[in-house]
């Protein structure tokens, strides 16, 4: 009863949330919206019985993903008011095409009987961050060192396309501090009384 | 308990959001990134369903990909993205056609 009550809660917010996302005037306020879709989202993986993947998704997305997006809609200076013409003119044709498309799955799922599937998870002993790691490094072990080779590759490509050299940025040059030596560095001079130096 | 095709529908809605999301921000390319976050959102929500559903922990594993891949596809779409804008002063994507290598 509970869990039916905080499914519709969780849903209705999950989805109204998504909405907002994608509708919503302010892009920093669509990427707040998006964190609120995620952890709401992380709310239904918890009623499903996937403890593990609902922290990974709080972690995962809204630690990182979600304060990237923030990040770069706030250090970019553009105009998104300009970015928003044409907003209503797509509107019908996406929302037709939206409609249809929400249609023709709903109706695909809802009174399709799914069959009694056996729920293994709920039925074991083990919690379910144990039984990921029982087979995440035994059964699954290459894609979970794919997936380890994505992050590399993404990281490094991130890096190489940021990374910019500017000229005339000056820089501490160790090499040529610690290469110093005091032959080059003083000059002795010897300074006839009352004349100075006079280069 | 709650009956399965419910998470499904909630996931069928979330998917279907972020393609109108994709249609109707056609210019804004943050907004797009953010809608195909949502679609993985609601792939993710699909595969747990039936992980649950049939009581096989492989769609849990394999939802681990899904979020690699996704924050993948975001550090690299933003990185392109900061790019872009620095060299253009504009993130209007109508105009990327016009590079032309």
């Amino acid at each position: 009863m509970y869990a039916s009550i905080a499914f519709y809660i969780i849903a209705f917010i999950t989805l109204l949330s998504a909405f907002l996302v994608v509708s919503a005037r302010n892009p920093v306020h669509s990427v707040l919206f998006l964190i609120l879709t995620f952890f709401s989202s992380a709310g239904l993986f918890l009623l499903l019985g996937a403890e593990f993947l609902a922290m990974i998704l709080m972690v995962v997305y809204v630690g990182a993903v979600a304060v990237l997006f923030l990040f770069v809609v706030m250090m970019l200076d553009v105009d998104f008011a300009e970015l928003r013409q044409g907003f209503l003119s797509y509107l019908p044709l996406g929302g037709l095409i939206a409609l249809a498309l929400v249609a023709e799955i709903l109706v695909a799922i809802v009174g399709r009987e799914l069959g009694s599937g056996s729920s293994l998870i709920n039925q074991q002993d083990a919690a379910n961050t144990q039984l990921i790691g029982q087979v995440l490094y035994t059964d699954h072990v290459l894609l979970f060192q794919l997936s380890g080779l994505i992050l590399l590759a993404a990281m490094i490509g991130a890096i190489v396309l940021t990374l910019r050299h500017r000229d005339g940025v000056r820089r501490q040059n160790i090499a040529s501090q610690v290469g110093r030596r005091a032959e080059d560095a003083v000059e002795l001079k010897d300074v006839e009384p009352g004349r100075g130096i006079s280069r | 308990m709650i009956d399965h095709s419910h998470f499904l529908a909630v996931s069928a809605i979330m998917f279907t959001i972020g393609v109108f999301g994709i249609f109707i921000n056609r210019k804004n390319i943050i907004v797009i990134m953010m809608s195909v976050e949502l679609i993985l959102l609601a792939v993710n929500i699909n595969l747990v369903t039936f992980a649950s559903k049939w009581g096989d922990i492989t769609g849990e594993v394999f939802v681990l990909l899904t979020l690699t891949v996704a924050a993948a596809e975001a550090a690299v779409g933003l990185a392109i993205l900061v790019t872009y804008f620095r060299n253009r002063g504009s993130i209007s994507v109508e105009d990327v056609n016009l590079m032309k290598g």
